[in-house]
């Protein structure tokens, strides 16, 4: 028999605010343990806690993005539950009026449009963090505790691994355009929840679902859908029924176990926040934000196609990341050669970038140098095999395309008299080959060419140097 | 509105409390008497009244995105049994 897969997915995405959600703690990462901390996040009794703007106007404006209803009148809910890397014993969310309900995300698979829908945006707090390295005991890290998170809760809509993927990279992708996260997935500010079920194909009867959390990587996430969806199937050939509970993904053995044993029935006793009173925004409000909302990806990708004449693969390669973007559209803007501008980002950066482990936005130079590199090329100063040279020499440091030319002395030699000279010899120097061509053999035009790029070391200009050849060899046969 | 002792030890797990069976007996009762107290509430007339959200008629208070100092280390674990190593010490957990 086969089989349908049906995967719901929770997001859960850090604001970018300076400040956490309720108090005026740093959300910066990677500080000192626990030096991120005040009464408010540690929970004390007696304090007051206040909602940072912010976190309201980016939870809206990734609704919009999201293409979600924003609305007048949301508030906030305690959820209660014990963990140690809650010092509250509740986290402070949103229950029955988040602020943002039913959206839709468009993605892309193998050609078609799919769309996603997406139940509702919530405001929540994030929780700190364990550590395990001591031997008696588990350490608490509070820094984390109240930075300000949205948790994305989409539709069962999702049918397969890839779709997972490609989805969780628009939302990725969206909310960095938005500005509203910096989404790096190696900081843990981009998480992603799945809740997968199968059922008999065709069948209109869902099956039992279980959940993985916090998978932290594309790849996780792709690879953890593969093995349980897996999993699953092979359970019910075998007749076996499929429990409802978390599983944990563990992304070195590439396996998932059950975290049934220690998991208890949970029932959270969601209550109405009274320190915290309602947020009510109006259609005046959430219209400007609409206004102000930059231009998305695929607005981009559209653009690119249209007013650059790009392919639609490079146009969705640029667009799939926001510095990416930027860098080309100032690049572009010093140079009019798209197309040229493309394959250099898209093509002959990246291999630099994965070698130094940097992204674009650490490149040690800017877009005026990538665009003087490639007018060099169009003005014949340099081969594109010399670009390619000068490329690595400008991932070295701080100097620009034209002064690394200049000092490797990598120009190509476009003087034609002090070619002719050259070329005069060479001539001279092969009487066999001259005969060759003579004889009708043009092959023998292959050589001489060979010898004039040995004798300036690669760098005769090749149109250049073909004209003075042949001028030369008719010279010679009169 | 009775309710069981079940309940109450349901109750009093989610609280992390534990009780004796006199204890739970009493808290029986004690909350049974608080949730029939709250019961006259369902006997007003509530049509075309609108849920109550919040207790406060305030709105939008909201705090401007400022990162301010935190608090001294000290002062973090002044009230802490246990710390090592810049974390709050707790009994192991296991994930
Ligand atoms: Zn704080």
């Amino acid at each position: 028999m086969d089989y349908d897969i049906v995967i719901g997915m929770e997001i859960h995405a850090e604001l970018a605010t300076k400040s956490k959600i309720f108090c005026s703690c740093s959300t910066e990462f990677g500080a000192e343990e626990n030096t991120h901390a005040c009464p408010v996040c540690l929970g004390l009794p007696g304090v007051l806690p206040v909602i940072n703007e912010k976190v309201v106007e980016y939870a809206a404006r990734a609704g919009l993005a999201l293409n979600c209803e924003i609305a007048n009148f949301s508030k906030m809910d305690r959820k209660n539950y014990f963990y140690p890397d809650l010092p509250k014993a509740y986290q402070t969310s949103q229950f029955d009026l988040p602020i943002c309900t039913g959206g839709t995300v468009e993605i892309d698979v193998d050609g078609e449009t799919k769309p996603i829908g997406i139940t509702r945006i919530h405001i929540e707090e994030d929780a700190g963090k364990l550590l395990h390295e001591s031997a008696d005991g588990t350490l608490v890290d509070t820094n984390r505790c109240g930075v300000p998170l949205i948790e994305i809760v989409t539709e069962p809509d999702i049918t397969s691994a890839e779709e997972a993927k490609i989805f969780a990279e628009k939302i990725r992708n969206t909310l960095e355009y938005t500005g509203v996260s910096d989404c790096k997935m190696e900081e843990g500010s981009i998480r992603f929840d799945v809740n997968l079920s199968v059922k008999p194909k065709g069948s209109d009867t869902l099956g039992t679902r279980t959940e993985m959390k916090n998978l932290n990587s594309f790849r996780a996430l792709e690879r953890a859908i593969q093995y349980e969806a897996r999993r699953q199937i092979t359970e019910l050939k075998k007749g076996h029924p499929i429990i409802q509970e978390t599983r944990k993904w563990d992304d070195t053995k590439g396996v998932s176990s059950s975290l049934r044993s220690k998991e208890e029935a949970h029932d959270y006793r969601y209550f109405p926040e009274p320190d915290l009173v309602p947020i009510v925004l109006t259609d005046e409000q959430i219209q400007k934000f609409r206004d102000e909302l930059p231009e998305l990806p695929e607005q981009k990708r559209a653009r690119y196609i249209k007013e650059y004449n790009l392919p639609e693969y490079d146009a969705g390669v640029l667009t799939s990341s926001k510095d990416t973007a930027r860098f080309f559209e100032e690049t572009v803007a010093l140079i009019d050669k798209p197309k040229a501008v493309s394959n250099w980002l898209m093509v002959e950066i990246p291999p630099h970038l994965k070698e130094a482990e940097i992204t674009i936005n650490e490149l040690p130079f800017e877009p005026k140098d990538l665009a003087e590199l490639i007018a060099m090329i169009e003005d014949g100063t340099i081969s594109g095999k010399i670009a390619k040279k000068v490329l690595t020499e400008m991932f070295k440091g701080e100097k620009a395309p034209k002064a690394i030319v200049e000092e490797k002395g990598w120009a190509q030699m476009s003087d034609a008299s002090e070619l002719e000279g050259i070329i005069e010899k060479i001539v001279e120097e092969n009487p066999k080959s001259v005969a060759d061509i003579a004889s009708g053999n043009e092959k023998a035009y292959g050589f001489l060419t060979g010898q004039v790029m040995k004798a300036t070391k690669g760098q005769a200009n090749p149109k250049l140097a073909n004209e003075i050849i042949r001028k030369k060899v008719k010279e010679k046969i009169g | 509105m009775k309710i069981s002792k079940d309940e109450v030890k349901y109750v009093a797990g989610l609280a992390r409390i534990s009780f004796d069976e006199d204890e739970i007996d009493k808290l029986q009762s004690e909350l049974s008497a608080v949730l029939e107290y709250a019961d006259a509430l369902n006997k007003v007339d509530t049509e075309g009244v609108a849920p109550t959200e919040h207790i406060l008629p305030i709105k939008n208070v909201f705090r401007k995105d400022e990162a301010k100092e935190s608090l001294p280390l000290e002062e973090v674990f002044k009230n802490a049994p246990d710390t090592e190593a810049g974390g709050f010490k707790v009994p192991k957990v296991i994930e």
